[in-house]
């Protein structure tokens, strides 16, 4: 992939920086093992962030704290100025309960990994389930706009295969059309490509970068150095549960100054 | 070798002297062998739909991080497969002997609703029905806790990221995919329901083992009668077998790349294609 196909999109929205997600002191531990330890970062609205780091260094765990897959332990992650999974009243503060974060959930989209479609569900039926059972919006909308979404990542001839007809890029790229569907307002992306055979990596990457140019903000787990250079607004190197370096992709890519960052491009690139 | 011992077997059976073929084929299809067999039919459908229903609540009570629905549910699989069917179904069957009258009001207040007998609101049927319901529902539970852990997390995490209720997630999302886990021993469970539903005799349910005794301690005919019986229950589990291959399909869609036909679809392929061979037999390439 060569930076031609990436989108400088300072130029085009030069709307002003507003932060969408803010994370203070993010602190997670799964049972003695402090995995987060105190992540503080914010998101601006628009824009795209890469995390990047090795494998244990949390930035997973960070990603699923963002939508609150994971509880976290201390600190506060909020998002279009709600807190996640906790609701404040007077000076104390609440865990949600389990419809309260669902509702919250709605308005932050993820894509998995593993991509997890529904396997019982054809690809239309992937991107409609959601939109339907949850926003109510007539089934008949949901189905052009599930066309529509499908069309977007190159897939509309597909609309009837069920995920285990597919291939694993044409699956992620479902899966992102299934998590757009619900016009999300922030869009998870965790290792989206890992579990890909290296020809079918480009295509879904295509995708996101088009969302990233049409403006979606988006915080991208990924070891693709590449896609963090072209469409990348700021990166992030973790380590060992704390952010190591951050700042611009010129800046944190080319010219790192932690010797843990400098070490770890050394062995993706 | 097996053939030759199965019809040496087969013939000594059908020229036994004391097995008397006309009074088989003359109760085969009794008016009231047929009732019987009709009794035992509902009995094994409706209390299979109902234990399902209650064996779906009690999978998720057991599965949910409630302590009192988790202890509720595991007490209620507990005494209900732990102790013998026959034993519940004579209990439910003798309950008037336990308690002679029902009623409803407020405990240990004078205040009552309204009171009945119970042998008038829970009649033989009801009773039977009751047993093999309550005792169905714990084998049930299981099959479809074993069915819902199935499914693999990353289902309930994409589904909790789209902002899907937990019972949202449970009907749309894990239900569907824990079928195809759940139907094979299901199918299971609802031939043993048919062939238990025999043991209601104990309590004078009119179904179809029940019928049969009434009419062998009349004429005396007992091997034949049980004759009788057996075809029915052979016929009834060869029918129940039908819905169970199609709902494996149905729930099985998604899973293969490609579906086998059914059987049915086979011989309609079978039967399109002869034509076009009729056609294919001139000048060939």
């Amino acid at each position: 992939m060569t930076e031609a196909l990436a989108f400088p999109r300072h130029q085009e929205h030069p709307a002003p920086a507003r932060p969408l997600l803010v994370a203070t002191n993010v602190r997670k531990h799964y049972g003695g093992v402090e995995v987060l330890k105190g992540i503080s970062l914010s998101v601006n609205a628009g824009e795209v962030m890469c995390l990047l780091g090795p494998s244990g260094s949390g930035k997973s765990t960070f990603l699923r704290c963002i939508n609150h897959l994971e509880r976290i332990d201390g600190g506060r992650i909020s998002v279009g100025g709600e807190l996640v999974g906790y609701a404040q009243r007077q000076d104390r503060i609440f865990e949600m309960n389990p419809r309260e974060v669902a509702k919250q959930r709605s308005g932050i989209g993820m894509v998995f990994q593993r991509f997890n479609l529904f396997p019982h569900m054809t690809a239309l039926e992937n991107i409609w389930a959601a939109p339907v059972g949850v926003k109510k919006v007539p089934k008949q909308h949901a189905i052009k706009r599930g066309m529509e979404l499908l069309d977007r990542v190159g897939l509309a001839h597909l609309a009837k295969a069920y995920p285990a007809q597919l291939s694993g890029g044409q699956q992620q790229r479902v899966a992102i059309a299934r998590a757009l569907a619900m016009d999300p307002q922030l869009l998870l992306f965790d290792e989206p490509t890992s579990a890909l055979d290296p020809e079918l990596v480009g295509d879904v990457l295509d995708v996101m970068r088009t969302l990233a140019a049409d403006g979606m903000t988006m915080i991208v787990v990924t070891h693709e150095i590449g896609f963090a250079r072209g469409a990348a607004d700021s990166v992030v190197f973790m380590d060992g549960g704390v952010v190591v370096e951050s700042g611009a992709p010129a800046d944190v890519l080319d010219n790192p100054q932690n010797p843990r960052t400098i070490a770890f491009l050394e062995s993706v690139m | 070798m097996l053939g030759i011992s199965f019809a040496a077997l087969a013939s000594s059976l059908w020229a036994n002297p004391n097995i008397d073929h006309r009074t088989i084929s003359s109760y085969l299809f009794h008016p009231r062998i047929l009732g019987g067999v009709g009794l035992t039919l509902m009995l094994t459908v409706v209390s299979m739909v109902v234990s399902t229903i209650l064996g779906v609540l009690l999978a998720v009570m057991r599965l949910s991080k409630n302590p009192v629905m988790n202890a509720f549910a595991w007490f209620y699989v507990w005494v209900f497969r732990g102790t013998p069917l026959l034993i519940q179904v004579v209990f439910w069957g003798y309950l008037g002997l336990l308690y002679a009258q029902i009623s409803l009001g407020v405990p240990f207040t004078d205040f009552t609703v309204f009171s009945v007998d119970t042998n008038t609101l829970v009649p033989a049927f009801t009773a039977g029905l009751l047993a093999m319901t309550l005792n169905q529902a714990a084998y049930s539970a299981e099959i479809i806790r074993g069915g819902m852990l199935s499914v693999d997390t990353g289902q309930h995490e994409a589904a909790s990221s789209l902002g899907m209720s937990p019972a949202f997630t449970l009907f749309r999302v894990v239900l569907p995919q824990a079928m195809r886990v759940i139907i094979p021993p299901m199918g299971n469970e609802t031939i043993s329901m048919l062939k238990n539903t025999s043991l209601l005799s104990v309590i004078a349910v009119l179904e179809l083992y029940t019928v049969a005794t009434q009419i062998s301690s009349q004429n005396l005919r007992q091997v034949e009668l049980l004759v009788v019986v057996s075809c029915w229950y052979l016929f009834l589990t060869s029918v129940l077998s039908v819905p169970q291959y199609y709902l494996e399909r149905h729930y099985g869609r998604g899973n293969a790349r490609q579906q086998s036909p059914t059987p049915l679809g086979r011989i309609r392929a079978a039967l399109r294609k002869t034509p076009i061979h009729a056609v294919s037999k001139g000048p060939q390439p």
